[in-house]
């Protein structure tokens, strides 16, 4: 377990995601957000004074309302005031921050939850807007535009792989998940989803300037997060367009026979800021479920794969005790 | 920030998200004087420790984060020329595209450079695309300064005409760039209820059923407890002012300076409210006034919050503070 020798045990202990919508029903972050939040409390049997930390991931732009994410707070029941964070970021950072907050050691579960509602604005308009704002953000390539770069420099690689992407359906949506500390998280989780890996890594934000077929960060954080050291059962990928699975496969270093995306994966439902979430919380239920041992989760942010986390997950009390202090 | 409502819509409202004049940046050195190299019609890269030539330039090394570009003999012209090292096709352009017909989103690496910079190709068609092909920049006869004093690049190699612009202008050091982006929305049905309640002249707010708080303008989530709150109250339009402030500093869309604005705890409410206060000399305005709702007529309402007009007082005596201090 690379890197985690002397970390804290932390699993995740609940997942909960909201039935996506592909055309916008009104609803507010309030709305996205509260079933989940009590769906994860209620799984757990944690009251919501129990939740040590709170960490969000949102982006404003995706409605065009500064603090958008401020109405969500709503739904954690923020009075008296909680400790809380917030990621302009997919929520799967949120959890980033979370598993270090929770290794200061004073706290030992944390809420985590993103949302996004993809419906009602121009993706295109909005990915442009967070790319480099001298050089890329003024021609207003899109997240597809950027996408297609990468496909065709993959197909011309050799890659078995459509140049022409697809993007996945606009969706309004949202993820919640709980992580616990050892103890804790084998009082409230029959089968507790141990982190024994975590790591995301970035690369240049010049897409020119990178090698658009390959993922070094995704390779880095991998390795870091100690991907190979044992078999990979499932393993849910971010990947919004369909040519990022086998670069991604390749640098994970999974087997032929690991199945990737069985959740259907974000090219079913794409709630942005809650799609990276959502595949940890897959990866996660898996294990809860008892299907799986080892599951790894993936989630990425910026164009062409630019910046990527990966996390490892575990069923097994040895995994627990693998993080212990 | 502009939202309007649609004639004939389904009830869906075009919310526009618009910094009028665009965002203006500083360049910095690096950035600039690639800017300015753009203005004059030519194309600069900057050399990294390994040697190579980064184009566009930044200020870091990609790889080791070292300063670039701090001395000229660091600065290296590139191109114009240059090869496609990858591309995508977009049959479909948007307004805001560099190119109002069909054209190819490339990475062009300029002639002498070892990093590729985003960019349009015209090439007039899909089929004339291809991974390796030559490609030149047709420049502006505008140019400002901007990565779009690249019209866009063409087949071939060229000859890249310069259309000859002004001299002896200082180095860029500024970048405004527009933005505008634009969302079609839906109220809530929780907005929608106070919104019809506002049409005939109701306040109305959403109870928590756990801990009982009333919330004005209504909300589908006790904030409190993280619990629906979602049983509906008819609410009066009179209360107490709680806290204000006059206001001195003109605004779009607000009123003629001084006004007064302030929070009203109304008579059944558990959180004060955001509203205009007038009918009275901002010298008189106390803590502990006494105010009802002034509402448009009747037969000029809307479906608006704008049916409020603002709160007056209404000349009874004024509350004492230890009755509203929890919520101010």
């Amino acid at each position: 377990m690379t890197g985690f020798h002397g970390r804290r045990g932390v699993a995740v202990v609940a997942f909960a995601q909201s039935e996506h919508s592909f055309s916008d029903l009104g609803w507010t972050e309030a709305d996205l957000v509260m079933p989940l939040v009590n769906e994860v409390l209620a799984t757990t049997g944690l009251r919501r004074s129990e939740i040590g930390f709170t960490c969000s991931g949102s982006n404003d732009y995706l409605v065009g309302t500064p603090f958008s994410f401020v109405a969500a707070l709503d739904t954690i029941g923020a009075w008296p005031p909680i400790s809380e964070s917030h990621v302009e970021q997919d929520a799967a950072w949120a959890l980033y921050e979370a598993w270090v907050r929770i290794q200061h050691g004073d706290v030992d579960t944390a809420l985590v939850y993103g949302f996004g509602k993809g419906t009602v604005g121009d993706y295109a308009g909005i990915s442009s807007l967070s790319y480099d704002p001298y050089y890329i953000a003024p021609l207003m390539p899109g997240d597809i535009g950027m996408a297609g770069l990468q496909a065709r420099a993959l197909k011309d690689a050799g890659f078995d792989v459509d140049p022409d992407p697809t993007p996945p359906p606009a969706t309004d949506g949202a993820a919640a998940v709980i992580l616990a500390a050892a103890d804790v998280a084998r009082g409230v989780c029959p089968r507790p989803a141990w982190i024994t890996g975590l790591d995301h890594r970035i690369e240049p934000h010049s897409v020119g300037a990178r090698d658009l077929t390959r993922s070094a960060s995704t390779r880095q954080a991998a390795l870091r997060a100690g991907v190979s050291a044992g078999p990979v059962d499932f393993a849910e990928l971010h990947t919004r367009f369909e040519h990022e699975e086998p670069l991604l496969r390749r640098e994970l270093g999974l087997e032929e026979d690991t199945v990737v995306n069985a959740s259907g994966g974000p090219r079913k439902a794409d709630p942005i800021m809650a799609t990276g979430l959502i595949r940890i919380g897959e990866a996660a239920a898996r294990i809860h479920d008892g299907s799986a041992r080892r599951t790894v989760a993936h989630a990425t942010a910026g164009p062409c794969l630019q910046h990527n986390l990966v996390c490892v997950l575990e069923a097994g009390e040895e995994a627990g005790e693998a993080g212990e202090d | 920030m502009t939202t309007t409502r649609e004639q004939g819509s389904d009830e869906r409202v075009r919310h526009v998200l618009e910094f009028p004049g665009g965002y203006t940046r500083s360049t910095g050195p690096v950035i600039g004087r690639f800017l300015t190299g753009l203005r004059d019609g030519r194309l600069f890269g900057v050399r990294m420790p390994d040697g190579k030539v980064l184009v566009p330039p930044t200020e870091y090394d990609p790889r080791t984060a070292a300063a670039l570009g701090t001395a000229d003999d660091d600065w290296v012209e590139v191109g114009p020329a240059g090869t496609v090292t990858t591309w995508t096709w977009i049959a479909e352009p948007r307004a805001d595209h560099p190119l109002d017909r069909p054209f190819a989103w490339a990475l062009i690496q300029p002639d002498g450079a070892d990093t590729a910079l985003l960019h349009a190709v015209d090439a007039g068609e899909r089929e004339a695309m291809a991974t390796g092909m030559r490609v030149h920049p047709t420049w502006r006869a505008d140019r400002t300064g901007s990565i779009k004093d690249i019209a866009y690049f063409a087949p071939g190699d060229g000859p890249a005409e310069v259309p000859p612009s002004e001299t002896d202008l200082e180095p860029v050091s500024m970048l405004t760039v527009p933005s505008r982006l634009e969302y079609r929305l839906r109220g809530g049905t929780v907005w929608n209820r106070f919104i019809d309640g506002m049409a005939v002249g109701q306040i109305r707010g959403t109870r928590c059923s756990t801990c009982g708080k009333v919330y004005v303008p209504p909300r589908g989530v006790c904030p409190a407890d993280g619990l629906p709150a979602t049983e509906w109250v008819d609410l009066p339009d009179t209360g107490v002012l709680t806290t204000f402030a006059v206001n001195n500093v003109p605004a779009a869309g607000a009123p003629e300076v001084p006004f007064v604005c302030g929070y009203v705890l109304l008579d059944g409410a558990d959180i004060a409210m955001l509203v205009l206060i007038s009918d009275v000399s901002w010298q008189e305005v106390r803590l502990g006034t006494r105010v009802k709702a002034v509402w448009v007529p009747e037969e000029e309402r809307t479906r608006s919050v704008k049916n409020l007009k603002w709160f007056a007082p209404t000349g009874e005596p004024d509350v004492p503070f230890e009755r509203y201090e929890e919520y101010v």
